[in-house]
C-alpha cells in the first residue's frame, strides 16, 4: 500500500511484568476504516492506548505518518494529529460541555470540524451546550466525546467502545452519524465489542485475542464462522 | 506431583543471626556507664531518645499513613507534664514520667477527633497547628514559668539518684530501656494481627477497608499510643535537660524535623530504617555541626535527593538487594525438605 | 467603638491572610500539592523585596516589578525541575520533599540575612490613614485588602473564562485525558506554581512592608493561609477571602481581650470551624 498513515510492527506492550500484547502488526492507508474486534482483555484497549501514547513502548513499534512515534508524549502525538475518544468517555467534570469542546480544539488545526460543524452533527448539544458535562446522559456524553476529539480535527480518530453502556437505540443513532464523521477521508480505528455494528461501518477487521492478532480480513467478505473462530480462539 | 512442600514462615537465617547480634550488643551496652565516658554516655543516651522518637514517628507515617509533623506537640506536653506533677504533685520522676505518658495518650484523644477530619497534607499541617497551639497555650501558664520557662528544682533532681555519676548514669539507662521498650513495643505491635491489618493499610487502605478492616479505628489507636509514648519520651528528655521553656518544648526543628530526617535517610515503613538513620544523623551531626546553618542546609538537601532518588531510605535500598530482614515481620513461602512416609 | 474598629481591622487583616492562602488554594486545586515551604516563599519574597529596596533605594511596592516575575519564574523551574516529581499517589514524596525546601529555605535566609528581624520602609504610606465613620482606617490595610480582591478576582476570571484556565480545570480533573488534548501537563503544572508563586511574591511584599520579619516567619504565614483555606472551604477562591477574614477577626477580637491571645483565639477559630464543619464554610470541591 501507499505510506501508510499507521503502521504497528511487532508491538509489545506491558502493564508491569505482565504482557498485553504480543508482536501486534498492522498496517492502515489514509483514509481506511479499520475495526477492532475481540473478547474483554483481548488487548483491544491497550492497543489505542499504545497509539496514543498512553502508554510507551518501543519508538518504532508505532510508525505514524511516517514517523516512529512509540515512545513519545501523549500531547506530542496529539500535536501531530491523533485523536481518541476514550473508553468510558471520560469527560472533564469540571467544564461544561461547550468547555469540553473548545478545549478538544485547543490545538488550532486547520479541517473541517469547529463549534458550530459539531453542534450541526449532534443539535442535542448545542441545546446543553453550558450544561456540565455529567449532567447528560450517556448517549449524550458519547457524543461530546467524539466531538471533543473531532474538534482537534485529527488525521486519525480511535474510538474505544462507544457503544459500552448505551441504549441500543442510542447506540444505532451514533452508528448512524459515524459515516458523516469518516466520509470526509478522515482515518478511524474503531474498537468494538458489538461486531456487527463494526463490520457495517469499517473497511477491514482485525480481531484480537490475549494480546495476539488471530484474523484479519475486509469486513465485507470476512466469514461469520471466521470470527467466532478468531474471537473466542476456537480451532 | 511436585516433591517439595512448602511452608509459609517468618524467621531466616538473617534475622537468627541479627537476634543474637542484637543481644550481645544490648549487654555491651548496658555495661556502658563502665567502659564509656561521660560525653559518650550523653551522646549514646541522647541517640537513644531520638531513635526511639524516630521508630514512634516511622510507625505512624511508614505503616498506618498518619504524616504528622507536629509530634513536638507531644514532646512538649510530657515535658510539661512532669515538671507539674513532680513540682505541684509531688510525684517521684520515673513515676511522673510514666503518669506524662499517661496524659498524654488521654490528651491525644481528643486531637485526634479533630484533626482525624482532615486528610494527606492538610492532616499534617493540621498536626502542626496543634503544636502551635500547645506551644501558645503552655506560655500562658505562669506557673509553669510562662513564656521564658522554668527550671527543675534542685531538690528533684537530687531525689533521683544520690551522686552526679548515678544520675548520669540512671539517666543513660532510663534512654537505653525506652529505646528497648519502643523497639519491642513497635515490633510486637507489627507482629500481632493488628499490625498485620497496619501493613495492609499501608499498601493499600481500600483494599484493606474492603476486608473488613476497620481502619479509621486502627488509625486512631496507633495516633494515641504513639502520643503517648512520645509524651513520656519528652519527659525524659526534659528530666535530662533540667529547664523546659516554650520553645525549646516544642521546636519543630528539633523534635520534628530531625526525626523526619533520621525516618527518611534511614528507612521509612521498616523496622531497620530508623536504627540506621539514626546512626546516619549524629556521624553528620558530629562531622558537621560545626558549620550551624550549613549543616541544616545540607540535611534537608541530602533528604530532598533521598526523597526523590532512594525514597526506600537506606535500608529500603539494601533490602531490595539482598533481601535480608534483620527484624522478622515479612513473611517467606520456604521450601521443607522431601519427607518420606 | 473599640469593637467595632477591632472587628474593621480583622476585616482588612484578613484581606492579607487570604493572599497568603491564595497560592496554597491555587496549587492544590490544580495537582492536589500542599507546598510546606509556601510561607517560606511567603518570606523569601520579602527578603527579596528588601535586598532590591536596599540596593536601588526604590520603593517597595515598585520593587514588585522584579520581585513578582522572579518568584513566578522560580516557581516554574522548582515545579519543573523537583516537584513534578513528587506527584503521583503517594503523599510522603511531596510533603518530605516540600518540608525540606522548608528548613533549607530558613537557614539560608539565616545563612544571608542573619536572625534580626527586618523590614521595609514605604514611608509615609505605613501610618496614612483616612478617617471613615469615625474609624481610622490604614491607608496599607486598606490597600491590603483593596489587593486581595484584585488578585482573587483576577484568578478567578483566569480560571473560568480563559482558555489557560480551561486547561488547569481539564488537568486537575484527568491527567491523561487533558494530555490528548496536547496538554503538556509538567508545563501545566510549571505554570500553576509559577502563578502561584507569583501571587505569593505580592503577599510577601505586603508583610514585608506592613510588618517585620525573620528567618522563622514562614512557618505561622503558612498556617494562617491554611487555616483560611480551611475555614473558607476547598477548591473556592472566595470562599478562602472569607476564611481569611474570619480568622483576621478572630485575632483582632483575642487581641483586643488579652495581646497574648491573639494567635490562639485565631488557632482556637479554626479548631471550631474544623469540630463543626469540616468541609468548610463554602466548599466546592472535597479535598
Amino acid at each position: 500500500m501507499p505510506d501508510p498513515i499507521l503502521s504497528l510492527k511487532k508491538l509489545d506492550a506491558f502493564y508491569g511484568d505482565f504482557q498485553a500484547l504480543y508482536g501486534v502488526d498492522m498496517e492502515m492507508a489514509e483514509g481506511e476504516v479499520i475495526a477492532i474486534i475481540g473478547a474483554n482483555g483481548a488487548g483491544k484497549s491497550t492497543l489505542l492506548r499504545s497509539i496514543s501514547g498512553l502508554m510507551s513502548n518501543e519508538i518504532d513499534q508505532v510508525n505514524f505518518l511516517g514517523k516512529g512515534i512509540g515512545a513519545h508524549r501523549t500531547d506530542e502525538i496529539a500535536a501531530l494529529g491523533l485523536a481518541l475518544v476514550p473508553e468510558g468517555r471520560q469527560l472533564f467534570p469540571s467544564l461544561s460541555v461547550e468547555e469540553n469542546l473548545l478545549i478538544g480544539g485547543r490545538l488550532n488545526r486547520k479541517g473541517p470540524w469547529d463549534l458550530q460543524s459539531v453542534f450541526d452533527l449532534f443539535p442535542v448539544l448545542k441545546e446543553r451546550r453550558a450544561y456540565p458535562s455529567t449532567a447528560l446522559s450517556g448517549g449524550q456524553q458519547q457524543m461530546v466525546a467524539i466531538g471533543r476529539a473531532l474538534m482537534a480535527n485529527p488525521d486519525l480518530i480511535l474510538f474505544d467502545e462507544i457503544s459500552l453502556g448505551l441504549a441500543p437505540v442510542t447506540i444505532k443513532s451514533i452508528y448512524d452519524a459515524l459515516p458523516g464523521i469518516v466520509g470526509d477521508g478522515m482515518s478511524a480505528i474503531i474498537v468494538e465489542q458489538d461486531i456487527s455494528k463494526a463490520l457495517l461501518v469499517s473497511d477491514r477487521v482485525y480481531c484480537l485475542m490475549e494480546g495476539r492478532v488471530t484474523l484479519e480480513g475486509a469486513a465485507d467478505s470476512i466469514s461469520r464462522e471466521a470470527i467466532s473462530h478468531a474471537y473466542f480462539g476456537i480451532d | 506431583m511436585s516433591a517439595q512442600t512448602y511452608s509459609v514462615s517468618r524467621d531466616s537465617q538473617s534475622a537468627k543471626v541479627a537476634a543474637v547480634l542484637g543481644v550481645i550488643v544490648l549487654i555491651v551496652l548496658i555495661a556502658a556507664p563502665w567502659w564509656a565516658g561521660r560525653a559518650d554516655m550523653r551522646l549514646m543516651g541522647e541517640m537513644f531518645l531520638y531513635l526511639s522518637l524516630a521508630c514512634l514517628w516511622n510507625l505512624m507515617a511508614g505503616y498506618a499513613g498518619l504524616v504528622s509533623v507536629g509530634q513536638q506537640a507531644y514532646v512538649g506536653f510530657g515535658g510539661y507534664m512532669l515538671f507539674a506533677l513532680t513540682m505541684f504533685a509531688g510525684l517521684p520522676p520515673l513515676v511522673a514520667i510514666v503518669g506524662a505518658g499517661v496524659l498524654g495518650a488521654l490528651i491525644s484523644i481528643p486531637v485526634a477527633a479533630l484533626i482525624f477530619r482532615l486528610r494527606g497534607a492538610y492532616f499534617a499541617i493540621g498536626t502542626w497547628v496543634m503544636a502551635e497551639v500547645f506551644r501558645l497555650s503552655f506560655a500562658q501558664v505562669s506557673s509553669l514559668g510562662g513564656g521564658s520557662g522554668s527550671s527543675l528544682p534542685v531538690g528533684i533532681v537530687r531525689s533521683l539518684a544520690g551522686s552526679r555519676s548515678a544520675r548520669e548514669s540512671l539517666a543513660y539507662w532510663m534512654a537505653l530501656g525506652a529505646a528497648v521498650v519502643v523497639i519491642a513495643a513497635v515490633y510486637l505491635f507489627l507482629r500481632s494481627r493488628r499490625g498485620l491489618a497496619l501493613t495492609a493499610i499501608r499498601d493499600n487502605e481500600l483494599a484493606a477497608a474492603s476486608l473488613g478492616i476497620d481502619v479509621w479505628r486502627i488509625k486512631f489507636v496507633v495516633y494515641v499510643v504513639t502520643g503517648g509514648l512520645t509524651a513520656m519520651l519528652g519527659a525524659l528528655i526534659f528530666l535530662q535537660k533540667l529547664r523546659i521553656s516554650p520553645d525549646a518544648a516544642f521546636s519543630v526543628n528539633d523534635w520534628t524535623a530531625f526525626v523526619i530526617f533520621i525516618v527518611v535517610i534511614g528507612g521509612i515503613g521498616t523496622l531497620e530504617g530508623p536504627i540506621i538513620g539514626t546512626l546516619v544523623f549524629f556521624a553528620l551531626r558530629e562531622t558537621l555541626a560545626d558549620l550551624g546553618t550549613i549543616y541544616l542546609i545540607v540535611l534537608g538537601f541530602v533528604a530532598i535527593v533521598v526523597m526523590l532518588k532512594a525514597p526506600r531510605g537506606v535500608w529500603g535500598f539494601v533490602r531490595e538487594r539482598y533481601d535480608i530482614q534483620l527484624f522478622p515481620l515479612a513473611y517467606h513461602v520456604q521450601k521443607k525438605p522431601k519427607t518420606d512416609k | 467603638m473599640d469593637w467595632v474598629n477591632a472587628i474593621v481591622q480583622g476585616v482588612l487583616l484578613g484581606g492579607l491572610y487570604a493572599l497568603f492562602a491564595a497560592g496554597l488554594s491555587l496549587i492544590f486545586g490544580v495537582m492536589r500539592l500542599v507546598n510546606i515551604a509556601h510561607g517560606d516563599f511567603i518570606v523569601l519574597s520579602a527578603y527579596l523585596g528588601l535586598t532590591v529596596v536596599t540596593s536601588t533605594g526604590m520603593h517597595p511596592l515598585l520593587a514588585l516589578i522584579i520581585v513578582v516575575p522572579t518568584m513566578a519564574a522560580i516557581g516554574y523551574f522548582l515545579q519543573r525541575g523537583i516537584l513534578n516529581q513528587t506527584l503521583g499517589d503517594d503523599i510522603l514524596p511531596p510533603l518530605l520533599v516540600t518540608f525540606g525546601l522548608s528548613v533549607i529555605l530558613q537557614n539560608l535566609f539565616l545563612a544571608g540575612y542573619s536572625a534580626d528581624p527586618q523590614k521595609m520602609d514605604a514611608g509615609a504610606l505605613e501610618t496614612a490613614s483616612v478617617s471613615v465613620a469615625g474609624l481610622s482606617l490604614g491607608i496599607l490595610p486598606l490597600l491590603t485588602f483593596g489587593i486581595a480582591i484584585v488578585v482573587i478576582a483576577s484568578l478567578q476570571y483566569m480560571f473560568f473564562c480563559t482558555s489557560l484556565g480551561r486547561a488547569f480545570r481539564a488537568v486537575s480533573d484527568n491527567q491523561d485525558i487533558a494530555q490528548l488534548m496536547g496538554l503538556n501537563k509538567r508545563h501545566m503544572f510549571g505554570l500553576a506554581m509559577g502563578i502561584a508563586l507569583g501571587v505569593t511574591a505580592i503577599a510577601g511584599i505586603l508583610l514585608g512592608i506592613r510588618t517585620s520579619f525573620d528567618p522563622t516567619a514562614g512557618s505561622a504565614r503558612l498556617i494562617f493561609g491554611f487555616e483560611a483555606v480551611i475555614i473558607g472551604g476547598l477548591g473556592n477562591l472566595w470562599g478562602t477571602l472569607a476564611g481569611g477574614i474570619i480568622l483576621g477577626v478572630a485575632q483582632t477580637i483575642g487581641a483586643k481581650i488579652d495581646p497574648g491571645w491573639q494567635l490562639l483565639s485565631g488557632h482556637i477559630a479554626f479548631l471550631i470551624v474544623l469540630a463543626i464543619r469540616p468541609q468548610g464554610l463554602f466548599p466546592r470541591v472535597s479535598g
